[in-house]
């Protein structure tokens, strides 16, 4: 469960060009729900969501996950709770590292790096099973380098590395928006089904109303640092592809 | 000769290549590395007692500048260059003068015995040490926070959200790095048998020209294993010291060897991008 309470950011504070980019936002998730946030651009829906990872820190405000107060702990303080992927598909992964030492990074995203190897058969079967899922024919090049995949490949890849440690909340900041269609929607899929089974928490940053549309189980809208419109599961069903453009317009 | 700088290159390796600083401390840690083991064997001090302590400076040396790049912003390269200037102090005052001649003092090479020669008895003990300094960061290299530690200079963004404390981790980098480094200074000094305050005066540029031939080949070679990068980065080490030494043999004038060495590193940098654009 995510709490967010009056909570405010403002870049460049004092100066002439200082930004609000979230305004007293007040915000529950509950666990195993699926949020979409849409909103132009400059609304500040990335500002939030990074604030909820812990990249920026809030101006002031509270973030609760679970009952902590998280609101003063860095991204990698918070790597206990949330699992990240990023809208450039480059940021997700280590290019120059094989897919394998990546997800052994990711399989410890909740625990410390010792200095054991970590990596033998066994997780190497373990990885290998995982990435079988994906339909991608990646589970034999588990020694390639992550930085001779496609941007799709490494996308889903991403994803896939956010479940192999112990994770309740997913955050995805338009994990398709550098993607061409196809690829997109293996990754869009790939998410949903994942946030499925393994009943996780998730925000959902998007451009594609489509999108928009399709997944999740609440929809919020922002405009100027506030959120406009919040519409939980009974009404995001009646919800239709017009009506969502017509926020937009 | 050429190994005496292989854990140089190492250091290089691990602050230029695994953590994408280029860290100039290493010009001022090599000559305290060389500083503190001359000190100390001038007053009597035991080999074991030298070794920790001539690491342990290195890696001062190195936290010194993680510090300053991470935790004040300020750009590696002139977090480096501060380190190093006032190193150059620190030094100075380590020696008391400019130059120590280690002459007829007990060194590494002369308290072990192997060999009768001792050309190759020196051979044989650079060989074994260097062995073990690759074998120590191969391994470390191989272990979930090597792989943390590779993953830093390379995906920040990915590392943070995985856990990891990049800031922490830079420092610690630049800390084995210069740890490296002051050995290279530790071994040289004994070898050479004097310590100089200019000793290290360019020595980032003899590490640097070892790491590049090593990614030269690495790229050539289309090479992904962690051992065999730094058994390439042992033989550019090795190399680099073997064309110095062949440009020397042709009877060029040593006042001009500075100059060839940029020359030489700058071919092998430049040699493969011309080549590319000629294909």
């Amino acid at each position: 469960m995510i709490e967010i309470n009056a909570l405010t950011k403002t870049f460049n504070q004092g100066q002439p060009n200082e930004v609000k980019a979230i305004n007293g936002i007040n915000l529950q998730i509950a666990n195993s729900e699926y949020v979409i946030i849409v909103g132009s651009n400059g609304s500040g829906k990335s500002t939030l969501l990074n604030l909820v990872a812990g990249s920026i820190l809030p101006g002031s405000g509270t973030i609760t996950i679970d009952g902590t107060d998280v609101s003063k702990l860095h991204d990698y303080q918070r790597s206990k709770w949330i699992a990240r992927v990023f809208q450039n598909p480059l940021s997700g992964t280590a290019p120059d590292l094989s897919i394998l030492d990546n997800f052994r990074l990711a399989s410890l995203r909740t625990k410390p790096k010792g200095f054991g190897i970590g990596v033998n058969d066994g997780f190497k079967a373990a990885v290998k099973e995982k990435i079988a899922l994906l339909n991608m024919g990646l589970e034999n090049k588990t020694d390639q380098l992550m930085g001779t995949l496609s941007g799709g490949q490494r996308q889903a890849l991403t994803l896939l590395m956010s479940v192999m440690d112990d994770c309740k909340i997913l955050l995805l900041d338009e994990p398709s928006a550098a993607l061409d269609p196809r690829s997109a929607n293996v990754v869009m899929q790939t998410a949903d089904r994942l946030i499925k089974d393994f009943n996780l928490t998730a925000i959902l940053v998007t451009h594609n109303l489509k999108d928009a549309y399709t997944y999740g189980s609440r929809i919020i809208q922002m405009a100027e640092g506030a959120i406009l419109h919040d519409l939980s599961s009974e009404n995001k069903t009646v919800l239709t592809q017009n009506d969502l453009f017509s926020w937009f317009s | 000769m050429g190994l005496c700088f292989a854990s140089l290159a190492l250091g290089i390796y691990i602050s230029m290549k695994i953590f994408n600083i280029p860290d100039i401390t290493t010009d001022g840690s090599y000559t305290l590395g060389g500083a503190v083991t001359a000190v100390m064997l001038t007053h009597g001090q035991p080999g074991y007692v030298i070794l920790p302590v001539v690491i342990l400076a290195g890696a001062t040396a190195g936290a010194l500048t993680g510090l300053i790049h991470t935790k004040l912003k300020i750009n590696a390269l002139l977090a480096g260059i501060l380190v190093m200037t006032a190193l150059y102090s620190v030094n100075l005052t380590i020696m008391g003068r400019s130059n120590l001649p280690l002459i007829n003092l007990p060194s590494l090479f002369s308290i072990i015995s192997l060999s009768g020669n001792s050309n190759n008895n020196a051979f044989i003990i650079l060989v074994a040490f260097t062995a073990i300094v690759a074998f120590l960061i191969g391994y470390l290299l191989k272990t979930d926070f090597g792989i943390a530690m590779r993953a830093t200079g390379n995906s920040e963004s990915m590392i943070r959200a995985l856990g990891v404390n990049t800031d922490k981790m830079k420092i610690i980098g630049l800390a084995l790095a210069n740890a490296l480094t002051a050995l290279s200074g530790y071994l040289i000094s004994q070898y050479q048998g004097f310590a100089d305050i200019s000793m290290g005066i360019g020595v980032v540029i003899t590490g640097l020209g070892s790491v590049i031939i090593a990614e030269t080949l690495i790229n050539w070679l289309r090479i992904t294993s962690v051992w065999l990068s730094l058994t390439l980065v042992l033989v550019g080490a090795v190399l680099f010291q073997l064309v110095l030494a062949v440009t020397l043999s042709l009877g060029i004038d040593a006042t001009y060897l500075k100059i060839i060495t940029s020359l030489f590193v700058l071919l092998i940098v430049g040699l493969p991008r011309l080549t590319r654009r000629a294909a």
